[in-house]
């Protein structure tokens, strides 16, 4: 277990994309919505792409290694099995690597950014129902002694569908 | 659709990534209970109702070069903000709209969207775009770009006794 500040410093990491190969790129950009529900879907991609099944199996596992991807897997559209909110707070500047280092370290936490805003840390909570998020929320509140404002979906017009990458 | 605990558990072990094995839908089932035929049945109805936005890559952005992550967000009026919405939802730089309630007086935004890039004067030049393709250059607007990402990962949804349990794998 290492610590939230750790974590951070890894995902900036000097710019890989020259390294990758067309076979990573292709699958970088080529996969993010319809992964294949088939039996062997890393086979079906390695048919896509003129590869094979083990290639684009080991190609897969480098690109999560090196963090270029978080995961092969599902976005859940927001409140459809639980309920998620995104929240803020006006964090001292002196007190936000400690705090940061708190909201992270809850595990209802999924996103934590600090953002440039006078309310300098976004985050979202997902939890099984709307009393787990808001008792995350109120931990927070106590253990930090800051408001934390709770900005929850009313609608949405955009989901998150991926997006293609356009190579520098 | 009707989502029963099996659906939810799916939904949650899909949420954190199908394993990089050659039978995936197959090892995700020996843990729920499913064989492999059904794993997929099921996941392929979650995609159907909308329960499953998206299914694939989860790619880091960051890491890739795209430094410049900007969330817009505007104070439109109450009335016009679903329209509006829908018309920014559909520009192509747009990569999530989201109406939120304001929190006066510290937050009077109730519009928010995502606008990610490389650079950060052409992230200032699509959200000057996007005010224009809808109407709303006048109206008042922020533009947060992040500095630190702290923490990403898929959101999970927890049964009700993990509650406030620390993140062993974030930390």
């Amino acid at each position: 277990m290492t610590t939230a500040k750790a974590k951070t410093a890894t995902t900036e990491a000097a710019q890989p994309e020259e390294s990758l190969s067309p076979l990573e790129r292709r699958l970088l950009n080529e996969f993010q919505r319809d992964f294949p529900l088939t039996s062997r879907p890393y086979a079906e991609l390695a048919r896509r792409l003129d590869s094979d099944e083990e290639t684009v199996l080991a190609a897969l596992a480098g690109l999560q290694r090196q963090g270029l991807i978080a995961r092969v897997g599902a976005v859940v559209a927001p409140h459809r099995t639980g309920w998620s909110t995104l929240a803020t707070m006006a964090v001292p500047d002196d007190r936000l690597d400690e705090v940061a280092a708190l909201v992270s370290g809850l595990a209802e936490v999924n996103h934590n950014y600090e953002r440039e805003h006078d309310l300098n840390l976004w985050f979202v909570v997902a939890g099984w129902d709307q009393a787990q998020v808001q008792s995350v929320l109120d931990t927070i509140a106590a253990e930090t002694g800051l408001t934390v404002l709770d900005l929850p979906l009313i609608e949405a017009y955009r989901l998150d569908l991926g997006f293609p990458l356009q190579w520098s | 659709m009707e989502l029963n605990d099996i659906d939810l558990r799916l939904a949650a072990a899909l949420a954190e990534g199908l394993p990089l094995d050659p039978r995936p839908y197959a090892r995700l089932g020996q843990a729920l209970g499913l064989d492999e035929a059904e794993v997929i049945a099921r996941t392929r109805r979650l995609i159907a109702a909308g329960v499953v936005a998206r299914f694939g890559m989860i790619v880091r952005h960051r890491p890739l070069g795209y430094r410049a992550n900007a969330m817009v967000v505007w104070d439109l009026p109450d009335a016009r903000v679903g329209g509006i919405g829908q018309q920014m939802a559909a520009l192509p730089y747009v990569t999530l709209c989201y109406r939120r309630p304001r929190r006066l007086p510290d937050w009077p935004y109730n519009l928010f969207c995502m606008i990610h890039g490389r650079e950060r004067a052409a992230v200032e030049d699509l959200v000057e775009q996007a005010a224009e393709a809808c109407g709303i250059a006048a109206a008042p607007r922020a533009v947060l770009f992040s500095r630190r990402c702290f923490k990403q990962r898929g959101a999970r949804y927890t049964p009700p006794d993990d509650a406030g349990s620390r993140d062993t794998e974030a930390a």
